[in-house]
């Protein structure tokens, strides 16, 4: 009960603080995935009703955006980019190492909260493929040993 | 839309309204179309159909379905039609090697992800995509389906993750994802022509899927209105009408006009055989052009429902059960008690009530009935208790009753006042076409006690929400009228030409007192001065102002005074006689503004004219061969009073639950139980027939010819698409009672009776069944100077000749809050329900609202100890019922609200006597209550349970 007041009270913030701003619902969306990890199915109608928009209007917009996530990550996010280049360079079977090492499908997050698995397509880094991304960093030229590194830091 | 039936051709995109025109070439053809049509439609008018899935004319091109490709000389590529304008000496190919290749590889795409059910599919016959694909020639697919959307299963037997259920929440339609092609028409649709914004694409790419409101919502528990524009404009099973799963296809369709509220929406009735499949709103009815509500779509299944009842019955006495009998014996029974009560009690002891339900035919027989067969001016109309102080003001000010415009001048509105009016439940289809301009940037007043849903939406918001206490109306409109006097804000010039000087000057000197001003009514009203000085200023300066009026400004004891307001306040700022403006009273019932055309009033006769006048009395006596009384008659109050005190004994009442729609119900059961003679004509055993001792059972809306005349004067035809079920018309059994009474009536098609009517009452001297037949619908005045009807009033000068202002001196209703009955209680309705409810309560609308409730500011619920769904007891100085409360800050502190659509709750047990000085409709929108916890029903409830329940026995005729 107080948690749910918490979370529209935090709400309420953030819709305010961009008040008068255009086409302010994804700005608003960034910050409530900011504040909360990600955006709860809860926040979509308190987020409709500030912004003056529908249910609907605002889940669409979340929905289109994988970025925007509805459950909180893992301390560690790992994506793999599943693009043409990545694949052709190898990418499916670094893919099915990662899964298999962590024992995870794609979107899911270790028991333990230590780590997300995410594919994505394309970071832009065809020229350095297969690429993949921890924690926001981007990784270039990815191999096994490099894989078994990245994985190692992140079940840490 | 699905061109099933009558092929309504779909030009893909909306017309353009631009008045320069374009030529150009298509496939050799040359069409000349204004600027800014799509080439789609520019196709289309010459004939041409270019392949097409995402785009319909109700809603603006998309672009998306890469199906409607053409090719022009001179520019690259395959341009979209739907979305690619016209330019002059373009030349246009729709049909060459390469579309077709494209567009049969497109189709392959699309039948890649849908299953290839097509002869057990409810779109069978009635799909595009199935069209399309014939169109294109498609005879292959390449593509093998291993991931689709549409099977719950994959090969091996394990649930397919894409694969999502149908979602039948709805109780008129269903929406199954398997079969949905993505062309987000519906998205479309609910937010271009109905403007809720419900539906939403969610997801993208090949997860990219229709959903109703957020994640966790179905159809029904998301913002959706029901108002099957979706559906409507779904080109495969995806979004299908329930009827339509459970029937089939229709074979054949008439247009007909909506039996529910006054927008008077026109329909095609989609039939096979007698069995209707559905109802679609016609495209080119101009009331509506081609929208709906859930009610005119979908609410139509209690013309079938097993209430109905379809025999006559008579009883002795009202405590006796009712007793099945035939036509004959029923007339005979009906016409004996009246001739018996005439010659006991004279002349005057019996009377009509008009319905405003039944078309303007009915009404007009009814009255005639009164006046030429029991020859007296008894006859009264429920508009009685509705929009009489409309007949009246806008009568005295502007010199017709009714409203000054169309539908269509709202898209031309820059500053639209809506007064006590809550059109987005109520006019639900003339609402979405407000909202519309309101998106396009008009700017909106509300002036309601309450926040209504008008007051805020899906983009746009009220610029002004004047909150007043209930009651004040004229307060607040006067106040206004004073801003705009003393600064100077009036449309001098206007004035000056079109009004009655003298009178101007005297209302100006009247209104500039200072006790007029906003800073004085501010404690009357509660609405700050400021915020009614801004809106004045507003709607005074900010360009086309146009006024919506409902019920919230005529069922006060001041209703005639604020209908007088308004006028003066429309004429003060020039904003009548030309497109965007005017003053418009929303009619609640069909064919209300029909019923009070045709004589229903006791004063007047049809088309408005005083039975006193002897010039107008002699052209009915000439048709009808009868003298008519040049007293006027009874009001359905008088009627009552009369029948307590022992004067009046019988009472013919067609279509109307004066019961539970009038106000004081213990007055008017008392009435009631008084008499000797009720007979009472309807679709139900209503509230009204457990005191009547007569049953003439009514016919649907279905069922017979007539026509509905609308909010707008419009004058619609009502098509029989099915034979009564109870053997008559409702014109046919009034036509029987009369002739039982003695007359000689001999109508055999209403289009007699409309004869007769354009023969006797000038307004309606042009209109024909014929003429109706041809032109679809006219507005009247219809008559040798306007042959094709009028949708505009005053354009050159006032119906009376010059305009004239009247003072509005606000008066305070005697019905006031005291230490007893604190709380003000005012009534409206909800958007699934109409009137007292007694169609819509037959039909899945419960669904969204089962019963009445009580809506309590949080304050005045905390103060009492209720709590939200706690039962209270809502107590006046009249009776007490008992409700559901439910707690929302919609309402001020001090203010409580209720609907009036179910009869267990009888609101108006709690409403008063008190009634508009001018024509007695009566004070609904304000009666002081108190409000306490309570267990259970009340007193009153209980027995009136009982007496309801012993009254609806029937005995079967004895075979």
């Amino acid at each position: 009960m107080s948690g749910e007041a918490l979370d529209r009270a935090r709400i309420g913030e953030i819709v305010a603080a961009h008040q008068g701003m255009e086409g302010e619902l994804l700005p608003v969306l960034h910050a409530v995935q900011a504040a909360f990890g990600h955006v709860p199915q809860a926040a979509v109608p308190v987020l409709a009703e500030g912004l003056g928009l529908t249910r609907a209007e605002v889940h669409g917009v979340v929905s289109f955006y994988h970025d925007f996530r509805e459950a909180p990550a893992g301390r560690h996010v790992l994506r793999l980019c599943r693009a043409e280049a990545c694949q052709a360079m190898g990418g499916d079977r670094l893919a099915l190492a990662a899964q298999e090492w962590l024992g995870l499908d794609w979107h899911q997050t270790s028991a333990d909260g230590a780590v997300t698995l995410e594919p994505v397509f394309c970071l832009g880094l065809c020229a350095c493929a297969p690429a993949a991304q921890v924690n926001g960093r981007l990784v270039g030229r990815l191999d096994d040993e490099k894989l078994a590194a990245l994985l190692g830091g992140v079940r840490s | 839309m699905k061109d099933f039936i009558i092929p309504d051709r779909d030009f893909g995109t909306p017309a353009a309204k631009s008045k320069t025109m374009v030529t150009l070439t298509i496939d050799g053809f040359e069409v000349t179309v204004p600027e800014g049509t799509s080439i789609m439609r520019a196709a289309a008018e010459i004939g041409i159909s270019v392949p097409k899935l995402c785009a319909t004319d109700s809603v603006d091109a998309f672009g998306s379905c890469r199906l409607c490709l053409v090719e022009i000389e001179g520019r690259n590529g395959t341009p979209a039609s739907c979305t690619t304008p016209v330019a002059a000496g373009l030349q246009v190919h729709t049909q060459t090697d390469r579309l077709k290749k494209l567009r049969r590889g497109v189709m392959e795409l699309y039948i890649s992800d849908h299953p290839l059910d097509c002869l057990t599919c409810s779109a069978n016959g009635d799909c595009q995509l199935q069209d399309m694909a014939g169109a294109v020639g498609l005879r292959e697919v390449r593509y093998d389906a291993v991931q689709t959307h549409f099977r719950p299963k994959n090969t091996s037997g394990e649930a397919n993750p894409l694969w999502t259920p149908k979602d039948d929440s709805n109780p008129y339609f269903t929406y199954d994802p398997a079969k949905c092609i993505v062309c987000s028409r519906c998205v479309r649709a609910c937010e271009e022509v109905q403007g809720t914004f419900a539906l939403t694409i969610e997801g993208r790419g090949f997860d990219s899927r229709v959903s109703f409101g957020a994640k966790t919502d179905t159809a029904l528990t998301s913002d959706c209105v029901s108002c099957g524009a979706c559906v409507q404009a779904c080109p495969t099973a995806t979004l299908q009408e329930n009827s339509v799963i459970q029937i089939g296809t229709p074979e054949r369709s008439v247009i007909t006009t909506c039996a529910y509220c006054g927008v008077g929406c026109s329909f095609k009735a989609e039939m096979r055989g007698d069995e209707v499949v559905r109802m679609v709103p016609w495209k080119h009815g101009k009331a509506n052009r081609g929208h709906s509500c859930v009610k005119g779509r979908f609410a139509w299944g209690y013309a079938t429902h097993r209430d109905r009842i379809l025999k006559p019955m008579i009883r002795e006495a009202i405590s006796d059960p009712w007793r099945e009998v035939s036509w004959a014996e029923a007339m005979a029974f009906a016409a004996g008690r009246m001739k018996g009560i005439q010659e006991k009690y004279g002349r005057q002891a019996v009377g009509v009530i008009t319905s405003s339900r039944c078309t303007n035919e009915e009404a007009y027989l009814v009255q005639k009935l009164a006046r030429a067969v029991f020859l007296n001016n008894n006859t009264d109309t429920c508009a009685r208790v509705c929009h009489s102080p409309t007949g009246y003001g806008l009568g005295q000010t502007f010199g017709t009753s009714a409203g000054t415009q169309d539908f269509d001048s709202v898209e031309e509105t820059d500053v639209v006042m809506v007064i006590g009016a809550n059109p987005v439940n109520a006019h639900p289809v003339f609402a979405s076409r407000l909202t519309k301009r309101l998106r396009q940037g008009a700017k909106l007043i509300v002036i309601d006690p309450r926040r209504t849903e008008m007051v805020q939406g899906p983009h746009y918001k009220a610029a002004h929400h004047l909150a007043l206490t209930p009651g004040t109306n004229v307060a607040i409109i006067s106040a206004m009228a004073h801003v705009i006097v003393t600064e100077g804000l009036m449309d001098e010039g206007f004035i000056r030409e079109r009004c009655d000087g003298e009178a101007f000057a005297d209302y100006a000197e009247f209104i500039s007192a200072p006790h007029h001003a906003p800073e004085a009514v501010e404690a009357l009203t509660g609405v700050p001065s400021a915020q009614v000085r801004a809106a004045a200023r507003l709607f005074a300066t900010g360009g086309n102002g146009a006024i919506y009026y409902g019920l919230g400004v005529t069922e006060h004891s001041q209703g005639s005074t604020t209908v007088i307001a308004i006028a003066n306040l429309a004429m003060l700022t020039g904003n009548i006689g030309r497109p965007g403006v005017g003053v418009n009273p929303l009619r609640g019932q069909n064919n209300v503004q029909g019923s009070c055309d045709m004589g229903s009033f006791p004063h007047e006769l049809p088309g408005y004219r005083h039975v006193k006048h002897d010039d107008v009395r002699a052209v009915f006596e000439r048709v009808w061969g009868v003298q008519i009384d040049a007293e006027p008659g009874l009001r359905i109050p008088n009627m009552l009073d009369a029948a307590v005190e022992g004067s009046f004994k019988g009472l013919y009442c067609q279509g109307e639950d004066i019961l539970q729609s009038d106000p004081d119900t213990k007055h008017v059961a008392a009435g009631l139980a008084a008499m000797d003679c009720v007979i009472v004509h309807d679709l139900f055993l209503n509230e009204t027939a457990n005191y009547a001792h007569v049953f003439f059972p009514g016919s649907s809306f279905l069922e017979k010819d007539g026509t509905f005349t609308n909010a707008e004067r419009r004058i619609n035809r009502v098509r029989k698409v099915m034979a009564p079920k109870q053997g008559y018309a409702d014109w046919e059994v009034t036509q029987m009672f009369a002739r039982a009474m003695g007359a000689d009536w001999g109508y055999t098609h209403p289009s007699q009776i409309m004869d007769e009517i354009a023969l006797t009452t000038p307004s309606f001297a042009g209109v024909s069944y014929d003429k109706l037949d041809t032109l679809g619908s006219v507005q009247w005045p219809c008559d040798d100077a306007h042959p094709e009807g009028t949708p505009l009033m005053h354009v050159d000068g006032f119906v009376r000749g010059k305009g004239r202002f009247i003072r509005t001196e606000y008066v305070a209703t005697d019905e006031r809050t005291g230490p007893r009955f604190p709380l003000l209680l005012t009534t409206g309705r909800i958007l699934s329900h109409y009137n007292v409810g007694a169609q819509t309560r037959r039909t899945a609308n419960v669904v969204w609202h089962a019963e009445d409730v009580l809506e309590v500011h949080p304050h005045d619920a905390e103060v009492r100890g209720i709590r939200d769904g706690d039962w209270v007891r809502l107590a006046s100085r009249s009776g007490e019922t008992t409700l559901r409360a439910v707690l929302t800050d919609r309402v001020s502190p001090g203010v409580v609200y209720t609907t009036f659509h179910h009869p267990e709750t009888q609101p108006n047990v709690i409403t008063t006597d008190f009634s508009d000085w001018a024509t007695n409709c009566p004070e609904y929108k304000v009666t002081a209550v108190q409000v306490s916890p309570s267990n259970g029903p009340s007193a009153w409830q209980e027995q009136y349970e009982e007496q309801a329940r012993l009254a609806r026995r029937i005995v079967p005729a004895a075979e």
